[in-house]
């Protein structure tokens, strides 16, 4: 075909042994035709991190790539999503990417899937050697977690079973500042683990934007919150319609002007109102390079790879961190069961309630069902009225005993939270 | 019109990290790149995205297979055609705002033959060079006032060097500011109008709506007065003093209203003790003699600086022109504003004393006092206390035995933390100076990879003994280690994409830096190491 020699510099890494490489590491061409024919990677999300990851995986060897969004190109994506084109605007994402990956890079099959990753069942996710996230939102991500880590197993000893590891890359940008982080459900922190991580957003009282505004943000959330509910009940309020954008802004304007409040701009408006977290494109390629090296290095283990999370700083120079962060023991995403303390005497409906005001798995929880290995001991919906009964029952009737690990499930989550029972012996301690 | 509408949503993002005049700082930015592999076509890439004014590419190879592998900017129809050309039709696709041409011809011969070509450009970037073709570049660049960073992909490891001779930032854009407040100094407008708010007297509702400002300035003159001048020093003293702000708070039936305002205060209580200084950087910009000596030919950032210090003895006696801003406090709206108002005013007048300091320098300078505009000089109060200041030392300064900083080198090849990346520094010179013995890379046959290595290790060594480096046998004391040589060898200077992704995409965010003149450029060789995932930066 003409092109002998084209992967060149990515056999030196592939072919040759070298010192600084993973466990297990093997040179030989089978790997690169590993990857061009058999590994099968997913980038979830083509926007600013996915154009780059598809471009990126594509030059490292990877031939055979899924790609999913849900969203359709707009014109202030164009700063940075550089497989799109001004009249590409309002067409599929994922499909246009796609397309464009595999007119530039001959022997790549990119298939393209335009919808929600919700909508994809379980099974979609599970062929997949590898998960890339290019995503910007945390609640995208905890479902993506949650997808990866349903398909873990532990064995007997509570050590993950390794043919069970969805391994995931994951980056994220904001400004000149990104990161860069590998997840290995059972071996490194999944995203439940350092939540922490990500800074919970600005929210102002309802009052002060009400009676004391003092800033523009204070009078577009006025009008965002408001007004629009107040005299445009009719409509939904769509932040990509530019009409009701405007609308958003002329009100906001009047009650600044009214407040006697300066600097409101529809750049603010827009930026306020949709949160928008400002993305350039040299962060996203910085951000999804990395990221692509880490899934190479996860797939073919031809160099040393990151543990675990790796920050880049680019205001004040170039500053960057790679740290192990530690998993949460107690996770009750990804661990092999979160120890929970109850009197063997709690009723199963105690239990339920208890789980539900607990702190930290409560968060994760709102009706939930309980079922313990194949029984069913509490299912909301159809199975209810054939499990209410259980409710009653003391839960040492209902598992073996101590250390029996009960699957919690609810809609909040995609996979049962697994929770390891362990009696606290005095019976009628529980409060009730 | 429908232009401009278009350019700024289509630059909306950029526009909120740099704002208006960065991103017409970049749509004036003519830029030349030297060498278009992955390395250079995605560092413009980057930049075209953003929407520059230009760009020009300066290549002499024709494009073969293995580009293909490593370079998205080109195309199959492309092989064996010109890869300036071909690079340069895939970029223009990405911005049509953006003009694009190419020189078909090596780097190395356009600057030896017409090195006046890189005059007219803003910024040059210059790819893979070797280290003698980057020392000339350099030389060429700085004659003619062009900035430049120099880049390299090389196997595992990556290259960033900006070099400019100074750089000069007034919006540096740090990620944590201080609120300068004056809660424990007020001037007598803001003391005045913390004196006209009667806490005793205000009823329930604006008592709950005075800025927390006014509650600090009040409680910090009360402490005075009872503390024989002095601000709350100890522990101790520091708990009384917010056991003083909680002690104004309403009550009824003894149990204290929730009040918002004193929750704020007492969060902001260190405000009053410690307020914000004069950083070491900036303080070694007001000392520089650049800003000692104002001259025809001074840049105003200097002129400016001049001035900024003269204020600062003068009428800031020790302070820096406020700033004007404050944070959004809970108030009511008319109090909040009232608030706002006094402290821009006071902004107002410093920077206007700033001024009359700067007219009087220019004049002293035999340059016309007019020329600085009002609205530069707010600018620049308004970000004076974050000044920041960059000089890249030339690559032949940094390269030459004589000049270089071998301490400095020294000391990061046996810091625990810096001893990995300097040492791919050392072998990236040293692979530069095996090429030019050997007329190829390390490694770049498979049956002489060990070879090489050893090979590459004595260049290193030599490298190491010119600075006066000894005992780089390879012992832990300050070598390079046998793992990394092995490393360096085993990719033949192989351009990975992904490297060449990472390193052109850190020398796009440069670029933005060096043209924009906000945030901080990287003061000396960045090296990014992908083995590790770890980057340092090293002024040697």
């Amino acid at each position: 075909m003409g092109l002998e020699g084209r992967w060149r510099d990515i056999d030196y890494l592939l072919t040759r042994q070298g010192n600084v490489v993973g466990p297990g590491f093997e040179p030989g061409p089978e790997i690169r035709e590993f990857l061009q024919n058999d590994c099968r990677v997913l980038v979830v999300g083509a926007g600013g991190l996915g154009c780059e990851l598809l471009k990126d995986l594509a030059l490292s060897g990877f031939g055979n790539i899924d790609v999913i969004d849900m969203d359709t190109i707009d014109v202030s994506n164009l700063n940075r999503q550089f497989l799109f084109r001004m009249h590409d605007v309002g067409r599929s994402k994922a499909e246009i990417a796609a397309q464009r990956i595999m007119q530039r890079i001959p022997g790549v099959s990119v298939t393209a899937h335009h919808c929600m990753i919700q909508d994809k069942p379980l099974d979609f996710y599970q062929q997949f050697h590898v998960i890339v996230l290019g995503l910007d939102s945390l609640e995208a991500r905890r479902y993506m977690n949650s997808v990866a880590c349903s398909f873990l197993e532990y064995d007997e000893d509570g050590q993950p079973d390794l043919s069970t590891i969805k391994p995931m890359v994951d980056g994220g940008t904001e400004g000149f500042k990104g990161h860069a982080r590998v997840l290995i459900p059972g071996v490194t922190p999944c995203f439940e683990c350092t939540l922490w991580l990500f800074p919970p957003q600005t929210k102002f009282p309802l009052c002060t934007l009400a009676e004391t505004p003092r800033s523009p943000a204070h009078c577009i959330e006025y009008a965002k919150i408001i007004l629009w509910p107040k005299e445009r009940s009719d409509d939904s309020f769509d932040a990509d319609c530019e009409e009701h954008m405007k609308w958003v802004y002329e009100k906001a304007l009047a009650r600044a002007a009214e407040f006697g409040i300066q600097g409101m701009t529809y750049q603010l408006t827009q930026g306020v109102v949709k949160n928008i977290i400002p993305a350039i494109a040299s962060t996203n390629a910085i951000v999804a390079a990395q990221c692509t090296l880490e899934a190479l290095k996860m797939v073919t283990m031809c160099s040393t790879g990151l543990n675990n999370y790796m920050m880049y700083v680019g205001t004040d120079g170039v500053y960057t961190l790679t740290t192990p962060y530690e998993r949460d023991e107690k996770c009750p995403i990804c661990s092999a069961g979160v120890s929970y303390e109850v009197s063997p005497s709690t009723t199963l409906q105690q239990l339920i309630d208890g789980l539900v005001a607990d702190p930290d798995l409560g968060k994760h929880l709102s009706a939930p069902s309980v079922s313990y290995g194949s029984t069913n001991l509490y299912m909301r919906g159809a199975l209810e009225g054939q499990t209410r009964h259980n409710l009653e029952k003391p839960i040492s009737e209902l598992v073996d005993g101590e250390g029996s690990v009960i699957h919690v499930n609810d809609r909040k989550l995609v996979s049962a939270m697994k929770v390891r029972l362990k009696f606290n012996g005095t019976n009628g301690h529980m409060e009730t | 019109m429908a232009v401009v509408a278009d350019k700024s949503k289509r630059y909306d993002r950029g526009i909120r990290v740099w704002g208006a005049h960065g991103q017409e700082a970049l749509e004036a930015a003519r830029v030349c790149l030297l060498n278009a592999g992955p390395t250079g076509t995605e560092t413009l890439k980057n930049l075209v995205l953003g929407g520059i004014h230009s760009f020009t590419v300066v290549d002499g190879a024709k494009v073969t297979p293995a580009d293909l592998g490593n370079n998205f900017l080109l195309t199959a129809d492309g092989l064996a055609a010109s890869r300036a050309q071909v690079a340069t039709e895939c970029l223009k696709e990405l911005n049509e705002s953006v003009a694009g041409s190419y020189v078909e011809e090596s780097p190395r011969s356009l600057m030896n033959s017409n090195p006046d070509f890189f005059r007219h450009f803003t910024l040059v970037i210059a790819t893979q060079l070797s280290e003698a073709g980057a020392v000339t570049i350099d030389k060429i660049c700085r004659q003619h006032g062009v900035r430049l960073l120099l880049l390299r992909s090389y196997g595992l490891l990556g290259y960033v060097r900006p070099s400019v001779p100074e750089q000069r930032i007034v919006e540096s854009k740090p990620d944590s500011k201080v609120d300068d407040l004056r809660l424990s100094n007020p001037w007598p407008e803001l003391e005045a109008y913390a004196a006209s708010i009667d806490l005793a007297g205000a009823e329930d509702v604006l008592h709950s709506h005075i800025p927390y400002a006014v509650l600090l300035i009040k409680a910090a003159q009360q402490w005075r007065q009872e503390h024989d001048g002095q601000l709350p020093g100890s522990c101790a003293e520091r708990t009384a003093f917010k056991d003083l702000l909680k002690s104004w708070q309403r009550h009824i039936d003894g149990i204290p209203l929730e009040e918002e305002n004193f929750t704020e205060a007492v969060a902001n209580a260190h405000k009053v003790w410690a307020p914000p200084t004069v950083s070491s950087e900036l303080r070694a910009i007001l000392e520089d003699s650049c800003a000692a000596h104002i001259t025809q030919q001074s840049p105003s950032f200097w002129v400016l600086v001049a001035a900024l210090k003269r204020f600062i003895e003068q009428e800031g006696q020790g302070q820096l022109p406020l700033e004007g801003s404050i944070p959004d406090m809970h108030a009511s709206t008319q109090q909040y504003l009232e608030l706002q108002r006094i402290y821009r005013a006071k902004a107002d007048a410093d920077a206007a004393a700033v001024e009359a300091h700067a007219r009087n320098i220019l004049e002293a300078a035999g340059r016309d006092p007019a020329s600085l505009p009002t609205s530069e000089v707010k600018h620049f109060c308004k970000h004076a206390r974050y000044l920041r200041l960059v000089r890249c030392r030339s690559l032949a300064e940094e390269t030459e035995p004589a000049s270089c900083r071998a301490d400095s080198l020294r000391a990061a090849l046996s810091s625990e933390e810096t001893a990995a990346n300097a040492a791919l520094y050392v072998l990236l010179r040293a692979a530069d100076r095996f090429h030019a013995t050997y007329q190829r890379y390390p490694g770049s046959f498979d049956s002489e990879v060990e070879e090489d290595a050893a090979l590459l290790k004595s260049q290193a060594n030599a490298l190491l003994a010119e600075c006066g480096i000894s005992g780089a046998g390879g012992s832990a004391a300050g070598g390079v280690s046998d793992d990394l040589v092995g490393e360096v060898c085993r990719c033949a200077a192989g351009e990975l994409h992904v490297v060449a992704a990472v390193v052109g995409a850190i020398a796009a965010q440069e670029a933005i830096k060096l043209l924009t003149g906000q945030f901080v450029p990287v003061g000396g060789a960045l090296v990014y190491n992908a083995m590790a995932c770890t980057t340092s930066v090293f002024a040697f």
